[in-house]
């Protein structure tokens, strides 16, 4: 606890957090699907502070040509913060950080996409985080998984994603930018609504108890996450429908 | 189409506990059905997924449309509106040609009404135009959908196509890939522009046929 007495932040105050929610409590998270014209699916992301753009292309012809592989095809994910994500100004382009979530995020979505279906092609995933508040992978990964989803690819189900921390030595769902900076352990996984794991990280410290703890912490906000990703999936259509109809109506009126 | 049996679903989606009514955009899991894909689920004997969004991927027989992109010895290159190019050999041609002439019959630029006749395992797409209805486009012009939107374009046996053949005045021919050859009179060849994109943007909506002949009555009574 040297860290939080060296910040002296105390991170409850009567039983709440510090913005205001309980320990088991998810951040608001805002979901819109097919949001970019010129991608072939899209998902715009807000959870808590996160905002978060994802746009997949594809699948498509695989440039450079020595990537491509004969009987499937390849996933690329690329995870980027925009300059102006974070408050002090981040030097723009890929780093050693964002690199590693690429291919983390990659590999959290790959498993339940049916690559074998689009052999020698290859499915891109871009995820810009335009305004980062801690937990950007989870809400990148929760993106990318509903715009694979508008893009069309087939999928064997869709992936959620949600991190648990440990802040004055309780678990905490979603942790935000304070206690995740201040905390004692962040572990962000992301996993199919089965409940197969395809992500899990954690730093910090948690004992054995606290890590199954905060595994079934996550994974209940992954379910809360997914019931959202699949409503506003199926509204978008939904919505659709009912236009023309009432357009129609109103016609006779 | 009725309401009742088609309803949007995601990937992961369980659709029946009877392995055998898998149909296409489905697949099995310990004996049961689930959607792999984000779509309308249609509930027959099967249960079929069909996809709102998608690369169309060739299979032997589909008619389609094609631009040729390249030419090389022997063979032109046909973009097919696919992650896949198609490869038009000059065996396939209706005539005899040399290799040193195929720029003459087919240059870059060039539609052709064509169809796939064989895609192997690595998705090479062969070609053919050895067939009186397939051909170079020298008239009209082509417009571009989704290929999802294909089959709804076409009808239940043909009725939305054969119904704006009709009223349109204009010769229509639909690519399984999603390109559209209208031929016409310019004024038709407008509106059919209009009404086609209006189907797409229209396509997994109920009682779509009823609404495009209403639609087309409309535009050519202000056309009048």
């Amino acid at each position: 606890m040297i860290a939080m007495d060296e910040s002296n932040i105390s991170f409850f105050k009567e039983g709440l957090r510090l913005d205001g929610r309980r320990a088991d409590e998810p951040r608001p998270l805002k979901i819109e699907v097919g949001v970019l014209a010129r991608a072939d699916g899209s998902c715009y992301v807000e959870m808590g502070g996160n905002k978060v753009m994802a746009a997949v292309y594809g699948p498509r012809e695989v440039h450079p040509r020595h990537l491509q592989e004969v009987t499937r095809a390849i996933v690329r994910y690329r995870y980027n913060m925009a300059s102006f994500s974070v408050e002090e100004r981040k030097r723009p382009g890929p780093d050693r950080r964002s690199n590693e979530l690429s291919k983390v995020s990659r590999e959290a979505l790959e498993p339940v996409i049916l690559t074998s279906y689009f052999p020698r092609s290859v499915i891109d995933v871009f995820v810009e985080v335009l305004q980062a508040d801690a937990g950007t992978r989870t809400a990148g990964i929760n993106a990318a998984s509903v715009a694979l989803a508008d893009a069309g690819i087939p999928m064997r189900s869709m992936i959620s994603s949600c991190a648990a921390g440990k802040v004055a030595d309780t678990i905490v769902l979603d942790p935000m930018k304070e206690e995740d900076n201040f905390g004692q352990a962040d572990m962000p996984i992301a996993m199919t609504p089965a409940g197969e794991i395809t992500l899990l990280q954690m730093d910090g410290h948690l004992t054995i108890d606290e890590f199954h703890q905060a595994v079934e912490l996550a994974m209940k906000g992954c379910r809360d996450i997914y019931e959202i990703q699949r409503k506003s999936l199926i509204e978008k259509y939904n919505h659709l429908e009912a236009e023309p109809v009432l357009a129609q109506e109103a016609e006779v009126l | 189409m009725d309401r009742m049996d088609r309803k949007v679903v995601i990937p992961g989606d369980l659709l029946s506990e009877e392995a055998k009514r898998s149909g296409e955009g489905t697949f099995v899991k310990d004996g049961k059905v689930y959607s792999l894909l984000y779509g309308l689920a249609n509930y027959r004997d099967r249960i079929n997924v069909i996809p709102l969004a998608g690369k169309y991927v060739p299979a032997p027989g589909d008619n389609i449309i094609g631009v040729v992109k390249d030419i090389t010895f022997s063979n032109w290159i046909i973009d097919i509106n696919s992650p896949y190019d198609g490869l038009l050999h000059i065996s396939e041609f209706p005539t005899r040609i040399n290799a040193d002439e195929m720029s003459k019959y087919l240059n870059l630029g060039s539609s052709i009404m064509t169809r796939v006749k064989d895609v192997d395992s690595t998705m090479k797409v062969e070609l053919t135009l050895n067939d009186r209805k397939l051909g170079l486009l020298k008239t009209g012009r082509i417009v571009e959908i989704s290929h999802t939107r294909v089959p709804r374009l076409i009808g239940k046996g043909g009725s939305m196509i054969s119904m704006l053949k009709k009223e349109l005045n204009c010769n229509i021919f639909v690519g399984q890939n999603g390109r559209i050859w209208i031929n016409g009179g310019a004024e038709d060849m407008d509106l059919a522009l209009k009404t086609i994109l209006l189907i797409e943007k229209e396509a997994h909506t109920n009682g779509l046929t009823d609404r495009i002949v209403d639609f087309l009555k409309k535009e050519k009574g202000a056309r009048n």
